[in-house]
C-alpha cells in the first residue's frame, strides 16, 4: 500500500476477448513493474492464457488497451512482441520435433553472419543458455523429438529467454518439471528480477505463487476477480476466490486392509531396454504411487505395462493368468488403461471434437455399433463429472484450455471401465478444484475394484494417495515405502542417499 | 532417457542413396546378361540430360513441399518458359539475356500468384496450384498448336548440348543450383523459417516467424526453377514447345521424386539431396529400360512400385523413431 511502486513495465487495461462469440475475457485489469513477479491464478478455462497470448502478440484483443513501459501498443502477430521485449513460455511446447535443440531455441531469430545462419554461434549460445538455468547434460544439438517431457521443458524455457526480453511469461513453465529442475526455475527467476525483468507467472501450484510473486491476480471466467498482495493472502484465500467456495485440503480416505482385492497384476524380473528387475505386484482396490526423478523409468513402467515398449525379459501375469502385453491394444483388451504424461503428443487428436477425442478408445476396443447411444451418454456423463469447461462437446479439443484437455482424455480411459489404470502424472495442469474431484474419483475407482498406478511428480499427491509407494531410480525399483512415508524418504530412494529399502 | 538417444541428431545418408546403388549394380548386371553396355558414353549423358531437366524442377518442389504446400503448375510453367525464351530470342543471340531474364520473370509470377493464393487467400494449394495450371493451359492451348519460336544458337551449343566429359552443361547447372538450394536451407534464415513452417505452422508463427512471406519466397522460387527447367528444355529442343512440360509428366514426377527423396509430403523434414538422389534413381530406371527395350507399359508398373516401396521404408523409419 505505502510504498511507491516503479512505474509499471506493462499495464492492461480492460482486455477483452471472444472466440466465436463466447467471451473469454471480460474487462481485465493488470500490470506488472519491472523486476516484479506478478503471478496469475485461476481455475482451468478461466482465461490465463488467453490472455499471456494477448500480451504476446498470439492472439489480438477485442478490446482494451496494452501498454509498455507507458506506451500504448498493438502487437500485429508475436513477431512484434518479440520485437517490444516480451518472451513467453508456452504452456502448451512450441517446439518442433524434428529440429535440434539450438534450431529451436533460436526460430525465428538465428543468429546470422554476413547474413547467413552462423550455426557454431547459435550452438554455442545455446549451450550457454542451457548452462545458465543448470541444463548441463542437455547437448544444444540433440533432436528435440527424441527429449522427454521435462526437457522439452527446458528447451522452451531456454527459447524464451533467448530473446532477451524486459518482459517474461511464463504459462505453467513447471508442469513438466521434478522438483529439483523447480529449484533450478526459483533461482533462474530470481536472477531475472535482479536484472529488472517482469515477469507474469501462472501456475497452478500454489506453493511456487506465495514462492516467487509479490503480487496475485486471479481471474475467474475471464473476469478479474481481484489483485492481491502475496504478503497479506493465504492459499484458503486464494483458493475462494478461484472456486468461489471452500475446499477441503485432504485427500480421500485410503483403502482398509479389507478394501483390498485379489492381486490382479504380478510383475516378475521383468525388464527391457530401460527398465531392470523389476518386480512389482498390484492388487484390486489399491492405489500404487511410483515415486522417482525424471527419467527414472517411471513412464517407462507404465509404458512397458501398456505395451507400448513392452517388456522384453520376464513375466506378467494378469489376474493368475500369464500376459503378453505386446501392444495398446492387447493391454486395452485385457482392462488396462493408460493416461500419458505427453498430452499434446500422445493424448489428443487436436482437430477432433472433445466428444470424438473422449470416445476414442471406447471406439477402438468395443464393435461399432453395439451400445453406441449408451456409450456416448455414458461418456457425456464422465466430462460433465471431470468438470470440463469448454464450448461445448463438438468443440474442436485443441480450443480447450491445457487442463481442460487433461480431463478430457481421463474420461476417455474411465469410459472403458478399465480393471487396471495407469496413470502419468493425472493432475498435471489441472486446478485445485478439478484436482480433488480426480482425487476422489479415483479413489472411487479403486474403492469399486480397480488397480490404479498412479505416477506422479508431486509428491505431496503421491504421498496423499497412495496406499503404497514404490520408488524407482535408473530404471530399476529402489525400494517401497509404506503409506506414512515422508517427502524425505520418497526424495532419499530417489536419489539413492540411502541403502535400498527391501521391497 | 537412456544416454544414447542423447547423442547430437546425426544426418544420415538418405535411403535413396542406396536404393540408386542397388538398381545401379542390378542393372548394369542385367543389361550385361542382355548383350548391353548400360554405362557407354551415350547412354550416361542422356541419363544425366533427363536427370538435368527433371531435376531442376524437383529441386524447386522440395522447397515448396518442405513448406508444407505443394505445386501442380510447374508443368505448365516449363511449357510457358520454353515458349517466352525461344519467341524472344527468336533464333537469334543477340536477345539472349534478355529472353532468359523475361522467362524466369514470367515464372516468376507465376509463382507469385501460387504463393498468394495459397498464403493471402488461403486457398488449399492443391487446388490453387491446379487452378493456376489450368489457366495457364488455356492460354497454351489457344495459343499454340506447335512448337514457336526458336532458341538462340549459343544458348543451344551450350546448355543445351555441351559437356565436360560425359557430363553435360546442363547437369552441372542442377549441381548448382542443389547446392544453392542446400545452403539456403541449411544456412539462412528463410530456409530454418521453411522448415519450420512445414513443420507446424502455429509453432513458427508464434516463434516470430512470418509465415506468409516464407511460403510466398518458396512459392516463386519454385517457379524460378521450373522456368530455367523450360530455358534449358528449349535449348535442347531448339524452340519453344507448348505441350512439353505435360508431355514429361514434370509435375507427378517431380513431386515423385522428392517423396522418394525422404522429403515428407506433410513438409517440414527433408531436403534436396536426397530429391536429387530420387531424380537419379528415375533417371536409372529409365535408362535401364530404355536399354533392355521393355515395354513402357511394364516400365510404369516398375516405377509405381518403387515409389510407393520408398514411402513405405520411411514411414516404417518414422515409426521406429517415434517409438
Ligand atoms: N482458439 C480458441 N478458440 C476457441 N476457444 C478458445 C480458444 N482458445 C481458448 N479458448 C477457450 O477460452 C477459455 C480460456 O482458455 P485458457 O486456455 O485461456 O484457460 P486457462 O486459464 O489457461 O486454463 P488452464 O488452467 O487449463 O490452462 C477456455 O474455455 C477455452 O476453451
Ligand atoms: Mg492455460
Amino acid at each position: 500500500m505505502s510504498d511507491p511502486r516503479p512505474a509499471p513495465l506493462l499495464t492492461l487495461r480492460g482486455i477483452g476477448k471472444s472466440f466465436l462469440g463466447v467471451r473469454v475475457l471480460d474487462g481485465v485489469d493488470l500490470d506488472v513493474a519491472p523486476g516484479e513477479v506478478h503471478a496469475v491464478v485461476g481455475e482451468n478455462g478461466a482465461g490465463k492464457s488467453t490472455l499471456m497470448k494477448i500480451v504476446s502478440g498470439g492472439y489480438a484483443p477485442d478490446g482494451g488497451t496494452v501498454e509498455l513501459a507507458g506506451e500504448p501498443r498493438v502487437f500485429r502477430g508475436p513477431r512484434d512482441a518479440q520485437r517490444a521485449g516480451i518472451g513467453i513460455i508456452h504452456q502448451e511446447f512450441n517446439l518442433l520435433p524434428g529440429r535440434t535443440v539450438a534450431e529451436n531455441v533460436y526460430l525465428g531469430h538465428e543468429p546470422v553472419r554476413r547474413g547467413f545462419v552462423d550455426r557454431r554461434e547459435m550452438l554455442d549460445r545455446t549451450a550457454r543458455l542451457l548452462a545458465s538455468i543448470g541444463e548441463t547434460a542437455l547437448p544444444a544439438d540433440a533432436r528435440v523429438g527424441r527429449l522427454g517431457v521435462a526437457q522439452q521443458q527446458v528447451v522452451e524455457i531456454a527459447k524464451a529467454l533467448a530473446l532477451d526480453a524486459r518482459l517474461l511469461i511464463m504459462d505453467e513453465p513447471t508442469a513438466a518439471l521434478a522438483d529439483h529442475e523447480v529449484e533450478l526455475l526459483y533461482g533462474l527467476v530470481r536472477r531475472l528480477q535482479e536484472r529488472g525483468i517482469g515477469l507474469l507467472y501462472v501456475s497452478h501450484r500454489l506453493t511456487e505463487v506465495f514462492d516467487l510473486s509479490s503480487r496475485i491476480t486471479v481471474l475467474k471466467d475471464g473476469r478479474r476477480v481481484t489483485t492481491v498482495d502475496t504478503a497479506t493472502t493465504t492459499a484458503d484465500e486464494l483458493v475462494r476466490h478461484m472456486v468461489g467456495r471452500e475446499l477441503s485440503s485432504y485427500y480421500p480416505e485410503r483403502a482398509a486392509p479389507e478394501d483390498l482385492g485379489p492381486v490382479r497384476l504380478t510383475v516378475r524380473d521383468a525388464g527391457n531396454r530401460k527398465l531392470r528387475d523389476v518386480d512389482l505386484q498390484l492388487r484390486a482396490g489399491e492405489v500404487l504411487g511410483i515415486g522417482g526423478l525424471q527419467g527414472s523409468g517411471r513412464s517407462a513402467l507404465a509404458r512397458a505395462l501398456f505395451g507400448v515398449s513392452p517388456f522384453t525379459t520376464g513375466d506378467v501375469t494378469l489376474d493368475g493368468r500369464p500376459v503378453r502385453l505386446r501392444s495398446p491394444r492387447t493391454a486395452m483388451r485385457a482392462g488396462i488403461a493408460y493416461v500419458t504424461e505427453d498430452r499434446k503428443g500422445e493424448g489428443i487428436v487436436p482437430r477432433q471434437s472433445v466428444l470424438d477425442n473422449a470416445l476414442l478408445a471406447s471406439r477402438a476396443v468395443f464393435a461399432a455399433r453395439s451400445g453406441r447411444a449408451a456409450r456416448t451418454v455414458r461418456v457425456r456423463e464422465l466430462l460433465a463429472a471431470v468438470e470440463v469447461r469448454g464450448a461445448g462437446d463438438d468443440q474442436e479439443i485443441r480450443f480447450l484450455s491445457g487442463g481442460n484437455q487433461q480431463k478430457v482424455v481421463l474420461a476417455r480411459w474411465l469410459a472403458l471401465n478399465p480393471r487396471i489404470l495407469l496413470f502419468d502424472e493425472p493432475t498435471r495442469g489441472i486446478d485445485v478444484g478439478a484436482k480433488s474431484a480426480i482425487h476422489d474419483l479415483v479413489r472411487r475407482l479403486a474403492r469399486d475394484g480397480a488397480a490404479v498406478l498412479m505416477i506422479s511428480s508431486d509428491l505431496p499427491e503421491l504421498l496423499g494417495m497412495s496406499d503404497r509407494i514404490v520408488v524407482m531410480r535408473d530404471g530399476r525399483i529402489a525400494g517401497e515405502l509404506p503409506a506414512s512415508a515422508s517427502e524425505e524418504d520418497v526424495v532419499a530412494l530417489a536419489v539413492g542417499t540411502v541403502r535400498e529399502a527391501a521391497a | 532417457m537412456s544416454a544414447l538417444s542423447l547423442l547430437p541428431a546425426r544426418r544420415p545418408v538418405p535411403g535413396v542413396f542406396v536404393a540408386l546403388t542397388l538398381t545401379l549394380v542390378i542393372g548394369w548386371l542385367v543389361v550385361l546378361v542382355d548383350g548391353g553396355q548400360l554405362f557407354n558414353q551415350s547412354t550416361t549423358v542422356s541419363l544425366l540430360h533427363v536427370a538435368a531437366g527433371l531435376g531442376l524442377v524437383a529441386v524447386g518442389q522440395t522447397l515448396v513441399i518442405l513448406g508444407g504446400s505443394l505445386d501442380l503448375s510447374v508443368a505448365y510453367v516449363i511449357s510457358l518458359s520454353t515458349l517466352v525464351a525461344a519467341e524472344t530470342m527468336n533464333g537469334s543471340d543477340g536477345a539472349l539475356m534478355p529472353a532468359i531474364g523475361l522467362a524466369l520473370a514470367v515464372s516468376a509470377a507465376v509463382g507469385l500468384l501460387n504463393g498468394l493464393l495459397v498464403t493471402k487467400f488461403r486457398v488449399n494449394a492443391f487446388i490453387a496450384t491446379l487452378g493456376v495450371g489450368l489457366l495457364l493451359k488455356g492460354y497454351l492451348d489457344s495459343g499454340y498448336d506447335g512448337p514457336a519460336g526458336t532458341t538462340s544458337p549459343t544458348l543451344v551449343q551450350t546448355l543445351g548440348y555441351q559437356r565436360i566429359g560425359p557430363v553435360p552443361l546442363s547437369f552441372l547447372l542442377l549441381v548448382a543450383v542443389t547446392g544453392a538450394a542446400w545452403f539456403a536451407l541449411s544456412r539462412t534464415r528463410f530456409g530454418h523459417h521453411l522448415v519450420a513452417v512445414g513443420g507446424d505452422p502455429e509453432v513458427a508463427r508464434l516463434s516470430g516467424v512470418r509465415n506468409d512471406r516464407v511460403l510466398v519466397t518458396a512459392h516463386v522460387l519454385c517457379s524460378l526453377c521450373a522456368g530455367l527447367a523450360g530455358i534449358y528444355l528449349a535449348s535442347r529442343l531448339g524452340s519453344g514447345a507448348p505441350r512439353v512440360g505435360t508431355e514429361g509428366l514434370y509435375d507427378l514426377e517431380s513431386i515423385a521424386a522428392v517423396v522418394i527423396g525422404g522429403t515428407a509430403l506433410a513438409g517440414g523434414r527433408g531436403g534436396v539431396i536426397g530429391t536429387v538422389g530420387g531424380v537419379l534413381l528415375l533417371a536409372s530406371i529409365d535408362a535401364i529400360f530404355n536399354q533392355l527395350e521393355v515395354d513402357a507399359f511394364f516400365k510404369q508398373v516398375i516405377r509405381g512400385v518403387i515409389i510407393i516401396a520408398a514411402v513405405a521404408v520411411y514411414a516404417r523409419r518414422a515409426m521406429r523413431k517415434a517409438a
